[in-house]
C-alpha cells in the first residue's frame, strides 16, 4: 500500500505539472457540459411545417390547429401548390408539409376514408421517423374525434377519454434525459483517454525499465496509476453534476451517497480499461486512437444516452450489454430524476463493479506479462 | 523535392514498423460503421408497458386488444396493483402505463363516460411524447367504435368515414436512419483519425528531441509539413475507399451523386483535418496535451454541434452560429447530399466553398505558428 502510494503520488505531480492537461481534466468538462446542454436539444419540437388546404372548411381547420396546438409544429407557410412545397422544401425551409384535399368532409360524412397528406424531408430520418409517427397520430386523433362528432351530431360527451399523465419529468424536456448521458460520455472519454497514456509515456519515454526493476507488485503499481486519476476524475465528475444542476436544474431525487458509489465504481471501471489499454500497446497516439475507439463511440451509441436500446436490433442489443456507460447512465438516471434506493439499481451497481474488477484483473495480469 | 520524397518516405516506415496502428485505422472505420448503421435509430417502436385493468371484464379486454395489436406498444403486463406501475417505471421495465379503473365496463355499458388514465415516463422525453400520443388516438378510435355500437343498437347509423394520412418521405422513403448515419461516419472517421494523427505528428518529435535534428537538416518548413501530413492523407484517402466500398456493398445505401466529386470534396476535407491536428500539434508541448486538446477542444464539439446526430435547427439561436465554424457541418451536408439527394456542387457549393476556406486558413495559421515553435 505504502509503495501504491509512492507511484500515486509521483503520477500526481506529473498530472500537476502539467497544467493544461489538469485544467482540462477538471475544468474543461463542466464547461462542455453547459455547451452541450444547451446546443443538444433532441426534442423534436417546432417543426416547419407548410399547409396546403383545398378545402377551407370547419373539418380542415380543425386538422390544421391539431397540427398547431402540439407543440411538435409550426406553420410557417400556407401554399397553394405543390410546386411551392417542393420550392420550399428543397431550400430547407420546411421539414414537412400537410395537403389537405378537396372533398375530405364529404368523403369522411358519406362513409368514405379520406386521405390527407402528409409530406416530410427524410434527410435526417432520424427527426422524419418521429415527424412521421406524431403526425400519423395527430391525423387519427382528429378523425376519431370528427367522426364522434358526426355520430353523435356533436351533444355528447366522447365515452371513453385519455387522461395523460407524466411522470418524473412532466415538462419532457430532453434535457433532463440527454444531461446524465453527458455527464457519463465526459466522464468516460476523459478517465480512459487519461489513464490509457500513464504506462505508454513510461514505455515511449524510455522510464519503463526502471518501473520494471522496481520492487513492487502490480496490484500496487495499478492501484498507484489508478488512484491520482480517480481522484481527479472524482472531482470533476462532481463539478460537472453541480453544473448540471446549476444550469439545467438537474434535480437530485435520491441519495447522494448511493450516487457517489455509483460514480465511484463506472470511474474505476473507466480507468482500468484505459491502463488495459496501456498495457496493450506501445506508442501514446495509438493507446489514444485505441482507446476513442473503444469509449467514445460505444459510450455515444450503444448506451442508450441518446438512442434507445429496446429499438435496436438483437445481436447489437446484446453487444450493449458490455458497454459499462449503459448500466451506469441507467443507475444515474434512475438516482437523480426518479429518486430511487438501492434495490432498484443493485443490477446496474453490480454490473459496474464486475466490470471494474474485471478489467483491473486484466490489466493487472497483462502488465505481469509485460515486466517479465 | 528529393529531400521531400525521403521524408515521406521515412514516416512511412515509421507507419510500417507499427503494424498495429495500421491495423487499427483500417479495421476501425469498418467496426464503428457496423455498429452505428445498426444501433442509431430513435423510432419510436415496441414501447414496453404495463397495463393496470382494475376493471376485468370483456371491455377492458378488448381495450388492452388494441394496445397488444399495435405496433408501437408491447404489453409486458397485466396487472390489478397501482403499486406494480411504479416498480415498473422505476426499474424501467415498463416506459409507459394504462389505468383502466373499475367499473369501466359498466360505465361503457351505461353510458356514462369513463376516463382512461394513460401514464409515461417522462425521462425519454422522445419515446414519451410520441407514446402519449398513439395511446391518446387508440382510446380517441375506440370511443368513436363505442359510439357507433351505442346508436347502431338505437336503430340509427349515419355513414361514418375516416380521415388517414398518406405519408410520403423524400429522399429516404423507407426511414432507414441507416441512410442517414452511415455516410455521415464517413465524416466522423476521416476527422477523428487524421485529426489525431497530425496532433501527434509533430509534437512527438518535439517529445523524444528529434525535432532538433529535423531542423538542422536542409528541409523546408512546407517540406517538413507536406512530407508529415502527407502519409497520413493517404491512410485519409484509404479510409474514403473503405468506407465508401462498405456503405454501399453491405448497407445498400445508394450513391445517387458522383463518387468523384464525392472523392474531391473529400480530399478538400482531409486538408481541413490534417490542418487542425497540426495546428493542435504546433500549440502542444505533449503528446497528451495534443490528444487532449485535440478531443475536447475539437473533435467532440465537432461531433455533437455539427448536424451529425442533433439537427442544429434545434439549437438555440446563440449557438447556431458556432457551427459554421465546423468543417465537419460542411462536409455532412455534401456527403448526404450525394449520396442521398444526388445531389452535385450546383446545390452545396458554398459549403465546399467554406470547407475549402476553412482548410487553407487553418493550414496557414498552422504553418505559421510551427515556424515560431521550430525556431
Amino acid at each position: 500500500m505504502r509503495k501504491a502510494l509512492a507511484v500515486g503520488r509521483k503520477e500526481f505531480w506529473q498530472i500537476v505539472r502539467d497544467g493544461r492537461t489538469l485544467m482540462i481534466l477538471l475544468f474543461v468538462p463542466a464547461f462542455f457540459l453547459g455547451l452541450y446542454g444547451y446546443a443538444l436539444n433532441f426534442d423534436i419540437r417546432h417543426i416547419r411545417l407548410a399547409v396546403m388546404d383545398r378545402e377551407h372548411n370547419p373539418d380542415s381547420r380543425e386538422l390544421i390547429s391539431s397540427f398547431t396546438h402540439s407543440t411538435f409544429f409550426d406553420i410557417v407557410a400556407t401554399v397553394t401548390s405543390m410546386t411551392d412545397i417542393e420550392r420550399l422544401m428543397d431550400r430547407g425551409e420546411i421539414r414537412a408539409a400537410l395537403v389537405i384535399p378537396e372533398g375530405m368532409s364529404r368523403d369522411l360524412r358519406s362513409g368514405r376514408v379520406a386521405q390527407v397528406q402528409v409530406l416530410i424531408n427524410g434527410d435526417n430520418a432520424n427527426t422524419a421517423t418521429t415527424v412521421f409517427g406524431y403526425a400519423q397520430a395527430i391525423v387519427r386523433g382528429v378523425s376519431a374525434q370528427l367522426q364522434l362528432e358526426i355520430i353523435t351530431g356533436g351533444r355528447l360527451q366522447p365515452p371513453i377519454s385519455a387522461e395523460p399523465r407524466i411522470w418524473y419529468n412532466p415538462e419532457l424536456t430532453s434535457t433532463l434525459f440527454l444531461v446524465p448521458g453527458l455527464i457519463g460520455f465526459i466522464v468516460m472519454i476523459s478517465s480512459v483517454v487519461s489513464t490509457s497514456m500513464s504506462i505508454v509515456r513510461e514505455k515511449e519515454r524510455g522510464t519503463w525499465e526502471q518501473v520494471r526493476m522496481a520492487p513492487i507488485s502490480n496490484v500496487s503499481y495499478v492501484v498507484g496509476k489508478t488512484i491520482p486519476y480517480f481522484a481527479i476524475s472524482l472531482v470533476s465528475a462532481f463539478f460537472i453534476i453541480a453544473a448540471a444542476m446549476l444550469l439545467f436544474g438537474l434535480p437530485m431525487r435520491g441519495s447522494w451517497l448511493l450516487l457517489l458509489f455509483a460514480v465511484s465504481l463506472f470511474l474505476v471501471g473507466a480507468l482500468g480499461t484505459g491502463l488495459l489499454v496501456s498495457t496493450l500497446v506501445d506508442s501514446q497516439s495509438l493507446a489514444f486512437q485505441v482507446s476513442l475507439l473503444i469509449s467514445m463511440l460505444p459510450t455515444i451509441i450503444l448506451s442508450g444516452f441518446i438512442f434507445p436500446i429496446a429499438s435496436m436490433p438483437a445481436p447489437i442489443r446484446a453487444i450493449t450489454y458490455v458497454v459499462p456507460a449503459r448500466y451506469f447512465l441507467a443507475a444515474l438516471r434512475a438516482i437523480v430524476l426518479k429518486g430511487v434506493d438501492l434495490h432498484v439499481v443493485s443490477t446496474q451497481l453490480v454490473a459496474l463493479g464486475v466490470y471494474a474488477v474485471g478489467v483491473l484483473g486484466l490489466a493487472s495480469v497483462r502488465l505481469g506479462k509485460e515486466k517479465v | 523535392m528529393r529531400r521531400l520524397g525521403f521524408l515521406i518516405r521515412k514516416e512511412f516506415q515509421e507507419i510500417k514498423r507499427n503494424p498495429r496502428m495500421l491495423r487499427v485505422l483500417l479495421i476501425a472505420p469498418v467496426f464503428q460503421l457496423g455498429i452505428l448503421g445498426y444501433a442509431a435509430t430513435t423510432d419510436v417502436k415496441n414501447v414496453p408497458m404495463m397495463v393496470v385493468d382494475a376493471d376485468r371484464t370483456v371491455a377492458s379486454r378488448d381495450l388492452i386488444g388494441r394496445f397488444e395489436g399495435s405496433p408501437y406498444f408491447s404489453v409486458t403486463g397485466v396487472t390489478s396493483r397501482h403499486q406494480d406501475v411504479d416498480d415498473a417505471l422505476q426499474h424501467r421495465t415498463a416506459w409507459m402505463a394504462v389505468s383502466i379503473p373499475a367499473g369501466y365496463g359498466r360505465d361503457i355499458a351505461d353510458g356514462i363516460p369513463v376516463t382512461v388514465q394513460v401514464i409515461a415516463d417522462g425521462t425519454d422525453s422522445n419515446s414519451a411524447t410520441v407514446g402519449l400520443a398513439y395511446a391518446t388516438s387508440l382510446i380517441a378510435e375506440k370511443a368513436v367504435d363505442v359510439a357507433l355500437s351505442r346508436l347502431g343498437a338505437g336503430g340509427v347509423v349515419l355513414p361514418v368515414g375516416s380521415i388517414e394520412a398518406r405519408t410520403r418521405v423524400w429522399f429516404n422513403p423507407q426511414l432507414l436512419s441507416q441512410w442517414f448515419m452511415v455516410p455521415g461516419v464517413l465524416a466522423l472517421l476521416l476527422m477523428i483519425t487524421t485529426t489525431v494523427l497530425g496532433a501527434v505528428a509533430i509534437v512527438r518529435e518535439k517529445e523524444l528531441g528529434t525535432l532538433e535534428q529535423l531542423n538542422v537538416t536542409p528541409l523546408r518548413r512546407w517540406e517538413l509539413t507536406v512530407g508529415k501530413l502527407l502519409p497520413f492523407g493517404l491512410i485519409g484517402v484509404i479510409q474514403v475507399f473503405l468506407v465508401v466500398a462498405v456503405t454501399v456493398l453491405w448497407f445498400q445505401i445508394p450513391l445517387r451523386g458522383s463518387f468523384a466529386l464525392l472523392f474531391g470534396l473529400s480530399l478538400v476535407y482531409l486538408l481541413c483535418t490534417l490542418s487542425l491536428g497540426l495546428l493542435v500539434s504546433t500549440i502542444s508541448a505533449t503528446q497528451q496535451q495534443a490528444m487532449m486538446t485535440a478531443v475536447f477542444f475539437f473533435v467532440v464539439p465537432m461531433i455533437y454541434l455539427s448536424g451529425f446526430i442533433f439537427p442544429i435547427e434545434n439549437m438555440p439561436r446563440v449557438i447556431q452560429p458556432l457551427t459554421y465554424l465546423i468543417p465537419l457541418r460542411y462536409f455532412l451536408v455534401i456527403v448526404r447530399g450525394i449520396f442521398l439527394k444526388g445531389v452535385g456542387l450546383e446545390s452545396f457549393w458554398p459549403d465546399a466553398l467554406m470547407m475549402l476556406a476553412w482548410g487553407v486558413t487553418v493550414l496557414t495559421l498552422a504553418t505559421m505558428r510551427s515556424r515560431k515553435t521550430l525556431r
